[in-house]
């Protein structure tokens, strides 16, 4: 199976949007290049940019590397995206805006009720809530993969917290350190105001009864999360405070932080928390991450969580399958950017499929993230595949099946040169009162040859994502 | 505005890079007790673990005082909670915890002192070796401050983080002269003796201050100078009084800043008025040993009421 190379396919040479990166490429001396490579990750070793990988106690802080040949988006190619990202984005808030209230989606039978009824990322204690400016999804990241010139295809939506913006931003940072000169001779289309649009966004849906402007606060699980660094990065950025549940406490029926002045109100929290941490009064009562009693404040309308709780209902694996008839149903149209065909594994006819083509499929678990417990067919043993199977027999409805697409690659600079690896793309999508996507997004790469799993946690890189001004 | 937690991670974290460059001072005047006195090294070894309040958990772990010993647990122990490496990483960690409120200089000095300590610390020191591990250890400490100096705004974050600083220190060097009071007392015995000349010398040294001394009193060392020059001298930035000038002036920052007086206000400045108005001569009247062991209790309460008062918890 060939992949389609967006810098250099095999049938027609080099790509158009990666023409004057190549002029410049040819001229450059392979040696500085590999120094430049060497600089890059003293860069983000002295900034600290690591990410923390769970279960490995030796190596608990490390960087995601850092690959310098930039993926190039045409003008052309963003502007077809954004219009089905936004599409998407669309649908997805409809669609949650109807589960929380009428769920018109299933009574019209589009959408199977069980599939909602019995989702743990389903909240009942979200019906009938309509959080602040009625978006429920503010920050989202639309996980795309390309299978040739024209072939785009949602992998997955994150609706819930998806990370990975900061690297998106460092990247770019990184790469106009190195490369001052290339961004003179390339029109690049800038992401580096994501900080400030995100703020603003923020802002936009703050509680009405906030008087002036709003207290925003980012909310972290704590300096030992994975993602801490983001967390610290976007506060810092924003201008905001970094807060942790053992600062927040429900004062007046607010949510305040405590400072070395006393308890200040809180009027928009960009949690960084898991929905079942938020409240231990209504959901985990062991979480120490969270703000006893804040569902009560969200519910009397005094504080806007972004993104809401209970989104997970919308980019649940199980749910990805129906997006096509999501996106229709609300919106009216087909969904410009289609699904991966996928098989739900609770259905018996998929599952026999599935089971019977076991080695060549790509294997998921519904709540799963982070390419955690995942099966790839065919780079798995026998042995894998039977293990797999037995845990898809216990529990079908906890998997869906994809086939193994021929992902797009982007070459990556080695030791021998460029070679191409499997590529994916996350752009990075706010909603407020309107809806804003970052040209650009964080591009993943799986740096081993041949190997399909882009995620940091399983040994992926990322690229800067160029999306070019013509 | 500024959270509880973060003005607790601010000071703590100047705490421990100050206890951090402490320790390698402490080593650094041990060792050159060991070299020119050869004959009781380890009881010298032992005062200066008795100075970095190291001595119990030492004993727990050697029987013997020797330099690769002693080095080896105040520098680069991670089971000693004041070690330089254990120190180190507790810094890095509040500044992790606090980067929002750290310039990016500062937040990547930290960050660079705590990688090349950790490579430097690795694995046990080669006696030869030590001395350039110290000086290393202070140059990593000295670019921290540097940086932090260079580029910090002067709002509530320095001011936190300044409180650490000075509440720590004033705690290191009250240490270090309780634990060799007794060679600073009057007695007939110690005049023009070499004995006592190195004891003193090594004061000195331990808080990087042989050179400046000379430059103040004159060359020779005489113990009520020493002790003046520790205690009451406003100029030298690691006596008593100049840590306690500096804690009650973010102090008022704070309180004017934020139109509020605490307890730990009444606290400093009662400890900078017995300052000011004492002599060294009441001092060893009422009792050295006395005296700083009052100052110890009321410096580590201050720094109990900065907590409280400021909502660290």
């Amino acid at each position: 199976m060939a992949a389609f190379d967006e810098m250099l396919p095999e049938v027609s040479g080099l790509r158009r949007p990666y023409s004057a990166y190549d002029r410049w490429l040819q001229e450059q001396d392979p040696a500085r290049l590999t120094e430049k490579m060497q600089d890059a990750e003293r860069v983000f070793r002295k900034t600290g940019i690591t990410f923390a990988v769970y279960g490995e106690q030796e190596a608990s802080e490390r960087l995601i590397p850092f690959d310098i040949v930039p993926r190039i988006i045409s003008g052309n190619e963003w502007r077809r995206l954004t219009q089905g990202i936004e599409q998407r984005v669309q649908a997805l808030n409809a669609f949650l805006d109807d589960i929380y209230h009428r769920q018109e989606i299933l009574r019209a039978g589009r959408v199977p009720k069980e599939l909602i009824a019995r989702n743990e990322a389903f909240l009942p204690e979200m019906i009938g809530v309509r959080p602040p400016a009625g978006v429920y999804t503010h920050i989202i990241g639309v996980d795309i993969v390309r299978i040739s010139e024209d072939e785009f295809y949602v992998l997955e939506d994150n609706a819930r917290t998806p990370s990975g913006v900061s690297y998106m931003l460092e990247n770019r940072e990184t790469m106009m350190q190195l490369f001052p000169e290339l961004f003179q001779k390339i029109k690049v289309r800038p992401v580096e105001n994501y900080p400030q649009l995100l703020r603003q966004s923020l802002a936009a849906v703050r509680p009405q009864s906030t008087k002036g402007a709003p207290t925003i606060a980012v909310l972290t699980p704590g300096s030992f999360n994975s993602a801490y660094f983001e967390h610290a990065f976007l506060a810092d950025q924003m201008g905001v405070q970094l807060v942790e549940g053992q600062d927040l406490r429900v004062v007046d029926g607010h949510v305040a932080m405590r400072t070395t002045e006393g308890y200040k109100q809180i009027d928009v929290l960009y949690r960084r928390v898991d929905d079942s941490f938020l409240d231990p009064l209504t959901f985990r009562p062991d979480s120490a991450l969270g703000i006893p009693g804040i569902m009560d404040v969200y519910r009397a309308g005094n504080i806007t969580i972004a993104n809401a709780p209970g989104t997970g209902i919308a980019d649940d694996k199980a749910i990805y399958s129906y997006m096509p008839e999501i996106v229709e149903f609300y919106t009216g149209r087909k969904a410009i950017l289609g699904n991966i065909p996928t098989w739900r594994c609770s259905e018996p006819d998929s599952l026999k499929y599935v089971l019977e083509h076991i080695h060549e499929l790509v294997i998921k678990e519904v709540h799963g993230s982070g390419g955690y417990g995942m099966l790839v067919g065919p780079a798995a043993t026998k042995k894998e595949c039977e293990a797999f199977a037995k845990k898809l027999q216990a529990k079908p409805s906890n998997y869906i099946a994809q086939p193994t697409l021929a992902l797009s690659t982007c070459p990556i600079l080695t030791e021998k040169g460029l070679s191409p690896r499997h590529v994916d793309l996350r752009p990075y999508v706010l909603v407020s009162d309107r809806i804003q996507i970052v040209p650009g997004g964080l591009t993943r790469v799986a740096l081993k040859e041949g190997s399909l799993v882009v995620n940091s946690s399983q040994g992926g890189g990322t690229k800067d994502t160029w999306v070019l001004d013509d | 505005m500024l959270l509880g937690r973060t003005a607790n991670g601010l000071y703590w974290m100047n705490r421990y890079i100050e206890r951090a460059e402490n320790m390698a001072r402490l080593v650094d005047a041990g060792l050159r007790m060991a070299l020119t006195r050869t004959q009781n090294a380890s009881e010298e070894w032992n005062s200066v673990l008795l100075s970095a309040g190291s001595d119990v958990a030492f004993t727990q772990k050697y029987q013997d005082y020797t330099a690769a010993n002693v080095a080896d647990f105040l520098l680069r122990d991670t089971s000693n909670p004041s070690s330089t490496m254990a120190s180190i990483e507790t810094a890095r960690n509040n500044a992790r915890m606090v980067r929002t409120a750290l310039t990016r200089e500062t937040w990547e000095s930290i960050n660079e002192a705590w990688m090349a300590l950790k490579r430097m610390l690795a694995r046990p020191i080669d006696e030869r070796d030590l001395p350039s591990v110290l000086d290393a250890i202070k140059r990593e400490t000295a670019l921290i401050r540097g940086s932090f100096y260079g580029t910090m705004l002067r709002n509530e974050i320095f001011d936190f983080s300044q409180l650490g600083t000075y509440v720590e220190r004033a705690d290191n060097t009250a240490r270090i002269l309780d634990v060799k009071y007794y060679v600073l007392l009057p007695s007939i015995s110690w005049v023009g003796s070499t004995l006592d000349n190195y004891q003193w010398e090594s004061i000195l040294r331990s808080v990087s201050a042989h050179r400046s001394y000379r430059w103040v009193y004159d060359a020779d060392y005489k113990p009520t100078n020493i002790a003046d020059y520790l205690i009451l001298n406003v100029r030298m930035p690691r006596s008593l009084t100049f840590c306690y000038r500096f804690l009650a002036e973010h102090l008022k920052f704070l309180g004017d800043d934020y139109g509020e007086r605490h307890a730990c206000h009444a606290t400093a400045e009662k400890t900078q008025a017995m300052l000011r108005a004492g002599s060294i001569k009441d001092i060893f009247d009422t009792g050295l040993h006395e005296f700083l062991a009052g100052f110890i209790r009321d410096n580590t309460r201050l720094g109990d009421e900065i907590a409280q008062d400021y909502r660290f918890y």
